[in-house]
């Protein structure tokens, strides 16, 4: 173990170079554009054996991973924003041929307006898309997740895309102190990919992406079900297995003095850093926060949060995009969905559209605003200037 | 194809056994006419089974031996570029 001083996209990128996948095919944007740049270079310098197929566009580039991916190889790629958007098209595909297919994906606010800033709109825009999302609070868990990824995708009971993500700019740009595995550990860690199938075998000769109307589709769609509900045990198994390795243990989310909270807040990626700081000023102040930091949002761990929740009787959830459906953000419905036998008050708080920041002062208010929360409204903004 | 599988027949992932498109019998689209082979006329040049688009031209041992009815869509290709005289060795004729 190493310990360097790493941005989020080098740190990925450094993941990538360990991994060493068969095939990468990406196109840049701001502000992924580093991960696969750097991992360019690796590739330019001789450092690993990828092929790298630069491509004309996001879509080619899914495209390009999902054929190469159907060949049995071990396939890679990054992006982020209109990026992913424009992977749309391709992403449920992966997930229906059951390609293993890791992405590293920087959440960056989805046009319009036109910004490259941090939010969640993009990731969660393909929540429903089959694909296994993880997000990072910061450079070591995005490393950490980058490289359970290979193991929990490739796993046989999954077999199923999976996207790490991190927080644009807020973890994408920022140097932090990383510790990083030795490049022979992580070798026999990713170990080699065994695939059900491939289209190159010529004494198994199969048919993919056929068409399926009325009569088959249905039935086609039933194992990505299965696939995502396997993917818990396995994401859980894997979790456990790096914490023994490398000391770094990890779940489908994350207790932060939660066991004791009166109230509590649900948040995703980089925001977890500020309500630590917070909740750690509300504490020696004697006012039982806490937080429930969520790493794995699909498959999304009802059961466990519902548990984990079920003590807590204030609640508010932070999302980081909104759905514009008007009744709140995505992990709001979700988290209220698994908490529906449970009598906790939950309200939702949409904050930090297009990079807005967020600070220790507004989630300590958040928490004040809990202490009332029979008076506040079902789903809030937070600082937006209304 | 007769009975229809359930998901956990299929295989895994939307992918099917190669080569089962033969099983899914698009012949029953064809519409009015299907071409009829006359072997007493058939000079075997072949030129129906290059043209036909549907691969419903039977081939045995490099001989034309009829069609595949299952698959044809009675296009009528193969007639129209069947090369005997006077007499053509394919005719359309009315499905009965």
């Amino acid at each position: 173990m190493v310990t360097l001083a790493k941005t989020g996209n080098e740190v990925m990128a450094e993941a990538m170079r360990q991994i060493d996948p068969d095939v990468v095919a990406a196109y840049p944007i701001t502000p992924a554009t580093e991960v696969v740049m750097i991992f360019a270079q690796f590739v330019a310098d001789g450092l690993v054996g990828t092929e790298y197929i630069p491509v004309e566009s996001e879509h080619s580039a899914m495209s390009a991973c999902v054929g190469a991916a159907t060949t049995g190889a071990r396939v890679m790629t990054g992006t982020s924003s209109q990026g992913l958007a424009l992977m749309y098209e391709i992403l449920p595909i992966a997930s229906a041929l059951r390609l293993p297919i890791i992405m590293c994906e920087v959440n960056r606010a989805l046009s319009g307006p036109i910004n490259i800033h941090c939010d969640h709109s993009d990731t969660m825009g393909c929540r429903d898309f089959g694909w296994l999302q993880i997000f990072s609070e910061n450079s070591q868990e995005a490393y950490d997740n980058v490289l359970q990824a290979v193991r929990i995708a490739e796993d046989p009971r999954v077999q199923l895309p999976t996207m790490v993500t991190t927080d644009g700019f807020i973890i994408s740009h920022c140097m932090e102190k990383v510790e990083v595995l030795e490049d022979k550990v992580v070798k026999d860690y990713v170990g080699e990919k065994r695939s059900p199938y491939s289209v190159l075998d010529v004494d198994k000769p199969v048919t993919i992406g056929a068409l399926d109307l009325t009569d088959y589709y249905f039935e086609h769609k039933m194992p990505v079900v299965q696939a995502m509900k396997d993917a818990r045990q396995v994401i859980l198994e894997v979790g456990e297995d790096f914490g023994k390795r490398f000391g770094r243990p990890y779940r489908f989310f994350e207790k932060y003095k939660l066991d004791d909270a009166e109230f509590a807040i649900v948040a995703l990626g980089s925001t977890c850093g500020t309500a630590r700081v917070a909740i750690d000023e509300l504490r020696e102040k004697g006012i039982k926060a806490g937080m429930l930091k969520l790493r794995v949002f699909r498959p999304f761990p009802a059961e466990e949060i519902a548990e984990a929740l079920s003590k807590v009787p204030n609640i508010a959830i932070l999302d980081r995009s909104d759905s514009f459906n008007a009744q709140g953000g995505p992990v709001f419905t979700e988290v209220r969905s698994a908490m529906y036998n449970l009598k906790a008050k939950i309200i939702n708080y949409v904050y930090g559209l297009g990079g807005r920041d967020i600070n220790v002062a507004q989630i300590k208010e958040v928490f004040n605003q809990l202490g009332q929360a029979d008076k506040m409204p079902l789903v809030n903004y937070l600082g937006v200037r209304e | 194809m007769s009975k229809l599988m359930s998901a956990k027949e299929l295989l895994p992932c939307d992918m099917l056994a190669a080569g089962s498109a033969a099983e899914f019998e698009t012949g029953d689209w064809r519409l009015g006419e299907k071409p009829v082979w006359h072997p007493e006329t058939c000079i075997q040049c072949l030129i129906c089974w290059i043209a036909c688009p549907d691969v419903a031209v039977n081939v045995k041992d490099s001989k034309m031996t009829g069609f595949d009815y299952k698959h044809c869509k009675g296009c009528g290709i193969c007639a129209r570029e069947c090369p005997t005289k006077p007499n053509k060795a394919i005719t359309m004729e009315k499905e009965k």
